[in-house]
């Protein structure tokens, strides 16, 4: 079987922060750095291979076993409850899957209440858990629209720093859940593969509690 | 050439004769099932949506997507030991799927008595199924009662209970110790806690491990009936067993004993087995049940088919050719032993070693 380390990050801003932090564990690939289109780097040396993937998919690549270990939110890992480890909370990505809308929303209990969200399985449980009838409206980007042009009452979102729901006369109602990027394994790749993995996990433990001042 | 078989078929052939060779006898059952039957045990079921149509008298009946429960319905639930194996299509949606599969399934069922030897000879059955698929296994093991002891001593609510098994499922330290935190547990239960939850590996280095923490009583039965159990498994042989408590289930339907196997190759268990006794009494049946499936489907990822002949010989003839001698070039390479694919010229959509054609 082959013995390299496949790494599956997150296309984007969060899955370049993620790479710093392995190079710095150890575990660098300088042919990521180098700009092009490739999608797969390889270290053999190191016996490591990264490739990027859409955010949403890197659960997949690691549940089916085409990736060892990944990172991925936990925003991503509520919603499609994929069957992995999650290892680690790497801390970065902080945010919160919030329930918004206009600003002194009041909830009338004697309607179904709509609820426009990218996060339909995180929503359902949601208000199940609190035993209220809703309407789920799929959507696929820009929320927010939803409640202004009267789609929705509130969406259950993403929020960062709230910026785009205040611009718009949204505000966050409540917390669902904090949101941070997870560092993921494979369940069967992980019973062949732990000593690597939990070395790995200890590093980047070590580190980020060096950043903590821990 | 020599006729192959599948991994998944020789697997299923040589796990038959295994299961015989300890006194197990075949069990058949049906495509169908009432739905009623699953409808009043969805949770036991790894996905809740099943397959149902009407019958000519109306009632509503079901692709079966399990095997265990309808044999547990078929038992009588008396003192009559029973040790069944079985080989039979499921259907159901997988795990991370998005349509129904048809997922060959073998495994085998012990109900009535289920003592330490009992669950000792399934543990080694698993064991030596996972030998049987590949060389490269693990078989981990896990108790329920070692962690609903300790919820239960700790009055944890079920909800909570339900959360932390969840995250224990995940190997997920955080989750545990922000669980702990929400249940307003002592620094020392955090610790115990999120000690457990990442603790794995050989058993013969973690049950001492195990066995070390302050567990409270019924808790520390349970380590201690798996301690025992492994140790008895060693009787029988030796076997890569590592010790896991990150394999859970519900506690609905499980207690005791807990394993799930692995192969290098697979990026999912192929097997997943445990101690049943709750299903079997919420199913008004009397005693004790252990039993594990072994997911036939998922071995056909092992077969490298790249570079592989499906024939050693193409044999191609033109339309004027005489069937009898095309006959003949046939018994021919059957007698040298090869395997020979016949069919008039053009192209063949199988992979043959040579191509040949027959004139006159």
């Amino acid at each position: 079987m082959n013995r390299t380390l496949n790494i599956a990050l997150p296309k984007g801003r969060l899955g370049e922060q993620v790479y710093d932090l392995f190079e710095k564990a150890g575990y660098g690939c300088p042919a990521l750095r180098e700009p092009n289109r490739r999608l797969v780097f390889e270290n053999e040396e190191k016996g490591v291979r990264y490739f990027w993937a859409k955010p949403s998919d890197v659960a997949i690549y690691v549940e089916r076993g085409a990736a060892d270990i990944g990172v991925a939110g936990k925003d991503i890992l509520l919603e499609y409850r994929p069957d992995v480890y999650e290892l680690l909370d790497l801390g970065m990505g902080r945010c919160r899957m919030c329930v918004a809308g206009y600003e002194g929303f009041r909830d009338d209990l004697s309607r179904t209440l709509r609820v426009a969200t990218k996060y339909p399985n995180i929503a359902r449980r949601w208000y199940a858990a609190r035993s209220r009838p809703i309407d789920i409206i799929k959507m696929n980007g820009s929320i927010e629209l939803a409640p202004i042009v009267g789609l929705s009452d509130v969406i259950v979102d993403i929020v960062e720093t709230g910026k785009t729901l205040r611009e718009n006369g949204l505000a966050p109602l409540e917390t669902v859940v904090p949101v941070s990027a997870r560092l993921i394994a494979n369940k069967a790749r992980y019973k062949f593969r732990s000593g690597e993995i939990r070395e790995l996990c200890a590093r980047l433990e070590g580190l980020l509690k060096e950043d903590e001042g821990i | 050439m020599n006729a192959s078989l599948l991994p998944a078929e020789r697997v299923s052939l040589t796990l038959r004769g295994l299961y015989q060779s300890f006194g197990y006898t075949r069990y058949r059952v049906g495509k169908f099932e009432e739905y009623d039957l699953y409808a009043r045990n969805r949770n036991f079921l790894s996905d809740d949506r099943i397959l149902t149509f009407s019958d000519i008298n109306g009632q509503v009946m079901a692709l079966k997507p399990d095997v265990t429960l309808s044999i547990i319905k078929n038992t009588r639930g008396d003192d009559r030991m029973r040790k069944v194996w079985y080989t039979e299509n499921v259907y159901r949606v997988p795990r991370g799927g998005d349509s129904f599969q048809e997922i060959r399934q073998t495994g085998l069922e012990c109900i009535g008595t289920v003592d330490l030897y009992t669950m000792g000879e399934v543990l080694m059955l698993a064991a030596r199924s996972l030998e049987t698929i590949a060389e490269e296994y693990v078989l981990e093991v896990s108790h329920m009662g070692i962690l609903t002891g300790l919820l239960e001593a700790r009055r944890v609510p079920p909800a909570l209970a339900g959360e932390i098994l969840v995250a224990f499922g995940e190997k997920n330290p955080h989750a545990v110790r922000e669980l702990c935190r929400q249940g307003g547990m002592s620094d020392e239960a955090e610790a115990l806690f999120s000690a457990l939850c990442v603790m794995g590996g050989p058993a013969e280095e973690t049950l001492p491990q195990l066995l070390a923490l302050p567990l409270p009583a019924a808790g520390r039965a349970a380590a201690e009936e798996l301690a025992a159990v492994c140790r008895l498994l060693k009787t029988f042989g030796s076997f890569r067993v590592e010790a896991d408590l990150s394999v859970t289930n519900d506690t609905d339907y499980y207690n005791g004993i807990l394993f799930r196997g692995f192969v290098d190759g697979i990026a999912a268990p192929v097997l997943s087995g445990g101690r049943y006794d709750h299903l079997l009494n919420r199913m008004g049946k009397s005693g004790a049940a252990i039993g594990f499936a072994v997911y036939l489907s998922e071995l056909e990822r092992l077969i490298d088919r790249e570079g592989e002949y499906e024939a050693d010989t193409l044999l191609l003839y033109g339309d004027g050719c005489d069937p009898a001698a095309v006959a003949e070039r046939v018994k021919e390479l059957a007698a040298e032993g090869k395997t020979v694919r016949v069919q008039p010229k053009g192209k063949a959509e199988i992979r043959c070693r040579e191509t040949e054609e027959v004139t006159g």
